[in-house]
Order: structure tokens, then C-alpha cells, then sequence
């Protein structure tokens, strides 16, 4: 469950980073790589998991789904605050620049 | 139980290359400014740090992520070992074979992943080149 929350993260944020004319000024780019990344590590984890588990892997128990799905929407949290402190320490409308040379 | 240090190894070296990167091109810009005549037909490309950029964010974004599922089950803890698999010889072990079959998988993937997206941008650049260069004749 926690890779398919991701995949889906990443999905969301690809497709408004293309659809998104401001892509560059707020670091859409950036945001889709972070789920991208994590996605992609989770998948050879899954990779290595279902080698050794193969259907069985599958047949979870309903208290280890609903912890990996809080899981998941942990980690899109925590994407979304990675994403949110380089926006604000690369400041690109200039923002807190503005702020403190009033 | 640890198999996202691997990626944050080579994220740490990938960051050193980066700035290595960004600095020779800064000189090269600073050359340009110097030496407007022989720059004058810049064309469009795509930088190294520009691509470097792109596999630090796919690392150190999926490196952070794995850092806080390990910390959530318990593996990664806030004080040292930091790792509770190098509580035990035997647990150590398990953990370094892991760190050598998923951990290197993991960043073979985000690499060659990376390595595709330089590729089709490349590809990309290259045809936009071509178009401009059609105009300009």
C-alpha cells in the first residue's frame, strides 16, 4: 500500500507539473522526483519481497494494510514538507526578500 | 533494515559532484561575460548540474521517504546504534547482505532510471537544436 500511495503521489504531482505553467517558480520538478525516487526504491524492495513471498505476499492481514496506508499518506505528507522547506529557503517570487527589506 | 543507506551513499557523492559541476560552469559563465565574441552562438543544453540536479532529487527525495518507513517499523531509531539491526552480530549480517542485494538494486534502478530521463531530454534538446538551426539558415 505504501508503494501504491506513492506511485499515485507521483502521478499527481507529474501531471501538475506538466499541466502547471509555473512549473520552474514552484519546484513542481523537484516535488514529482521526491515521490519518483522513493517509488522507484520501493518497488525493488517489492521486487525483493514478492521474490521470496511470491502470492503469499498478497494475503495481508487487514491491520497491516491499514498500517502501511497510514504509512503512505505519512510519507506523501512528509514529501509535501521536504518540498515546502526548499520552496521556502529557495524563496523564488522573492517573497521574504521583500518582507525584510521593507 | 537499512537498505536506503546505500542510496544516501551515493546521493553524499552525486551532492559533492554537484557542486563541482556548478562551480566549473559558473567559471565558464564568468568566461563568457569575458569573452562575449567567441560565446556568441550559445545553444540550447542541458547542464550538468541541471542532470545532477534531477538524480539528487530522485535520491535524496526517495532516501528521506525509506528513512521515515524505517524509522516507523522500528528499524532506524534516534539515538545511537541509530540502526537497532546493529544491536546483534547476527542481526549486523542480515542487515549488510540486505544493504547488498536491495539496497545496491535501489540504486541501480534510481540511476539508470535517471540515466533514461538525461536521454530522452538529451533527445529532446537535440531535436529543438535542429529546428533552430533550420530557421536560422
Amino acid at each position: 500500500m505504501t508503494l501504491l500511495i506513492t506511485v499515485i503521489a507521483a502521478i499527481a504531482a507529474t501531471v501538475v507539473w506538466y499541466a502547471n505553467e509555473n512549473r520552474d517558480t514552484y519546484r513542481l520538478g523537484t516535488l514529482s522526483l521526491i515521490y519518483w525516487g522513493a517509488s522507484l526504491m520501493w518497488l525493488m524492495d517489492f521486487v525483493f519481497e514478492y521474490a521470496e513471498l511470491k502470492a503469499e505476499y498478497f494475503n495481508q492481514e487487514f491491520a497491516d494494510i491499514l498500517n502501511d496506508s497510514l504509512l503512505g499518506v505519512a510519507v506523501v505528507a512528509l514529501g509535501l514538507v521536504a518540498w515546502l522547506i526548499i520552496l521556502l529557503i529557495k524563496d523564488p517570487k522573492g517573497v521574504f526578500k521583500k518582507k525584510f527589506a521593507k | 533494515m537499512a537498505c536506503f543507506v546505500v542510496p544516501g551513499a551515493e546521493a553524499v557523492v552525486v551532492t559533492a559532484a554537484y557542486f563541482v559541476a556548478k562551480k566549473r560552469e559558473q567559471k565558464l559563465e564568468l568566461l563568457k561575460l569575458d569573452n562575449t565574441a567567441r560565446y556568441e552562438t550559445a545553444e540550447p543544453r542541458i547542464t550538468w548540474s541541471k542532470r545532477l540536479g534531477w538524480l539528487l532529487a530522485l535520491l535524496w527525495g526517495g532516501v528521506l521517504l525509506l528513512a521515515f518507513e524505517h524509522f516507523w517499523h522500528g528499524e532506524v531509531v534516534p539515538f545511537p546504534p541509530f540502526l537497532t539491526a546493529m544491536s546483534s552480530p547476527e542481526d549486523t549480517a542480515e542487515m549488510l547482505a540486505e544493504m547488498g542485494s536491495v539496497g545496491v538494486s535501489m540504486a541501480v534502478t534510481v540511476t539508470a532510471v535517471w540515466g533514461l530521463i538525461c536521454a530522452v531530454a538529451e533527445a529532446k534538446v537535440r531535436k529543438l537544436r535542429t529546428a533552430l538551426k533550420k530557421n536560422a539558415a
